[in-house]
């Protein structure tokens, strides 16, 4: 799961490292009450969860609350890569003297938090791993040792930071390790800290990913979630426990398994069709769980024909059988279903799926390929 | 000949007594696995699934019964106390099934784990079988039959997928070992492959990979300077898009790392068969016969 910005820096405040001051704002007149209270020239910056906003003219700058009320009249309700705008923040404008990067990442190859930190801030820190890859200096943490304060001071030595400036900095990454573990996050950005005018280090933007698998014991945080960070239909799916990402093809997969659910993507277009989803009903899904897959399934117009893929183990081919059925019988079903199913219960779940008549296959393949000619109107 | 798991696993069950420990334990138990004891906190005394003892620790488990392997039943919140009592025990091989337990909680678990001599499988895997002797996991075992050919995997129903058309073409399995789709986890592709390269019933292998990190790319390393026999591929995910995480914690492209094209091109220049499909790679393995 994303935060925002707002979310992410507020985040980062809670565990002491500066943040301008800004409040967020819904509407033009908000925008101006905000800018009237901080009293300076203001930022006004678009709230959603993708990157290039500033490219997209989704950051501005605004020197008066005239000014502010004007840009976030613009920026709201403005179109971002599919999104639409629906938030900005207002926060005081920085006087950026220069820009660093520091962000922690969960490495997965050494298992452990990695603390990265570049004097090349303000760009994308894959550019830089890209281009000057000597320019970002990075530390591994021990996860039963945490991290420690030399290795913050090697991070702020390393990247030839002033020396007035290497105690604040080593607060701040120490800091941002502590928001990092204790939010269960899998990435946690400064980008850029800045040192302002005033001679001061501050974190202008920000961004936090959460892990997923955490977020029953972060429930402030699980509270947080954007609903459009997904599809309506991918939320949906997440309230019924599937696991469904949305597709521009025309076969509708349901499967069950991660791994075979891509490899059914794969195949789909190994023989010429496009998946329309990804769609993994997990283990041992009932009727219930398959009936509320289909149905997200059949609702997507562009769908031409599905294809079930079930290998049975802890589900069973006729519990899956019986989501079908009652699937045809309470959906109105005017495309082809093509269902493959082989495992724990086959045999039951063929007697169940008899009466449908639905067209079926053995193999994998042979049941992939009558589902792409079945979309192509060659009936299957 | 087998890696891991045989005649002489002895297996513990921590969370026997929940819906799905008693199922599989019975599972097991039916495909001639050696289960010798169960582990419920509060259950002591108990039996469970027929007549094994269950103890309220896994180190009064062991030192009654002798288990040197466990396979961990037990719910998310609970999964990592539950693996780490395991490792504490000294049980040799610990294969966890939970899934959805906080990648965090998996790195501090896996810095344990590596002081001990245990060694872990999973989470959020299917586990191990070594088709003829011994189930340790929640695959279904008819679709397996002996022989010689290793698999290792981070899916698990594409698995099954793949071994019932090896079996289809009456190609035997040593062992399959599910490795599991998180991010942080136990064995890997590497220590699999190691494994089966010295294991004298393997005479080749099928890797079953997956989009996000790079472990493929660290095991054609392997292969290419380490390994005298040969190896067959499948990398699901070609067609996924960047940025979302298919399901598995682990199967995620971020930021142009960790596709199918990048893995499938480093493990073909290791001298791997790439199958297009799951059931090609019987086709693939059945030349290496």
């Amino acid at each position: 799961m994303k935060l925002h910005e707002y979310q992410s820096k507020r985040v980062f405040a809670q565990y002491g490292v500066p943040i301008p001051s800004g409040e967020v704002a819904t509407t033009p007149a908000q925008a101006r009450a905000i800018a009237e209270g901080i009293g300076k020239p203001v930022v006004i910056k678009s709230q959603v969860l993708v990157g290039g906003r500033g490219k997209a003219g989704g950051i501005k700058l605004a020197r008066t609350p005239d000014e502010a009320e004007e840009v976030a009249g613009h920026i709201l309700g403005m179109d971002i890569k599919g999104l639409t705008v629906k938030q900005v923040l207002v926060d005081e404008a920085a006087d950026i003297r220069s820009e660093i990067y520091l962000g922690a990442v969960l490495d997965r190859s050494a298992r452990k938090v990695a603390i990265m930190a570049s004097s090349e801030g303000g760009v994308e820190i894959e550019e830089v791993a890209a281009q000057t890859p000597e320019k970002i200096i990075t530390v591994h943490v021990h996860p039963l040792l945490g991290m420690q304060g030399f290795q913050a001071r090697q991070l702020a030595y390393g990247i030839g930071l002033p020396k007035e400036h290497i105690a604040a900095f080593t607060r701040i990454a120490l800091s941002l390790y502590q928001a990092f573990v204790e939010s269960d996050a899998s990435l946690a950005e400064i980008n850029p800290l800045v040192i302002n005018g005033d001679n001061q280090l501050q974190a202008v933007d920000g961004k936090i990913l959460l892990d997923d698998s955490a977020l029953p014991r972060q429930e402030q945080l699980a509270a947080l979630r954007d609903p459009d960070e997904d599809s309506p239909t991918e939320a949906e799916a997440r309230e019924s426990g599937l696991s469904y990402i949305d597709l521009d093809g025309e076969i509708g997969c349901m499967v069950n398994g991660a791994g075979l659910a891509m490899a059914t993507m794969d195949i789909i277009k190994l023989y010429g069709g496009n998946p329309a989803n990804f769609l993994d009903i997990g283990g041992g899904a009932g009727a219930d769980k398959v009936l509320a897959a289909l149905r997200i399934i059949l609702r997507d117009a562009r769908v031409k024909a599905v294809l079930i893929n079930i290998f049975g183990g802890i589900t069973r081919c006729d519990e899956v059988a019986k989501g079908i059925v009652e699937a045809i019988t309470s959906l109105n079903v005017e495309v082809p279903i093509v269902v493959r199913m082989v495992g724990v219960n086959e045999d039951e779940g063929r007697q169940i799926l008899a009466a449908s008549n639905l067209p079926s296959a053995n193999r994998l393949s042979e049941a992939v390929q009558m589902a792409v000619a079945a979309a192509k109107g060659e009936g299957a | 000949m087998s890696i891991l798991v045989d005649n002489e696993t002895r297996l513990l069950v921590q969370g026997i007594t929940g819906s799905q420990g008693a199922f599989h334990a019975q599972q097991m138990i039916q495909y001639g696995t050696n289960v010798v004891a169960g582990a419920v906190p509060g259950r002591g005394g108990q039996w469970a699934v027929g007549n094994t003892p269950v103890f309220d620790t896994v180190h009064e488990a062991v030192a009654t019964t002798d288990a040197n392997a466990s396979i961990i039943f037990v719910p998310a919140a609970f999964a990592v106390d539950a693996l780490l009592e395991a490792a504490d025990a000294g049980v040799a091989l610990i294969v966890c099934i939970t899934e959805n337990i906080p990648a965090l909680d998996m790195a501090r678990a896996r810095a344990f784990i590596d002081s001990t001599d245990s060694l872990l499988i999973g989470p959020n895997c299917p586990g191990l079988i070594s088709p003829g002797s011994a189930k340790v996991g929640i695959m279904a075992g008819h679709i397996h039959t002996p022989g010689n050919v290793g698999i290792v995997s981070r899916s698990g129903t594409l698995t099954y997928e793949v071994i019932y058309a090896l079996t289809e073409r009456g190609i035997g399995q040593s062992t399959a070992v599910g490795i599991g789709g998180d991010p942080i986890k136990g064995l890997n592709f590497l220590d699999v492959l190691q494994m089966f390269e010295r294991d004298a019933g393997t005479e080749q292998v099928v890797l079953i990979g997956e989009i996000g990190g790079a472990d493929e790319q660290v095991a054609a390393d392997f292969i290419r300077t380490e390994m005298s026999k040969p190896v067959t591929a499948f990398i699901a995910g070609q067609t996924a898009p960047p940025g979302k995480r298919m399901g598995h914690a682990g199967a995620i492209i971020s930021g142009g790392e960790g596709t199918a094209a990048e893995k499938i091109e480093a493990l073909q220049d290791a001298g791997v068969a790439i199958a297009r499909h799951p059931e090609e790679i019987a086709d693939l393995a059945a030349k290496n016969v």
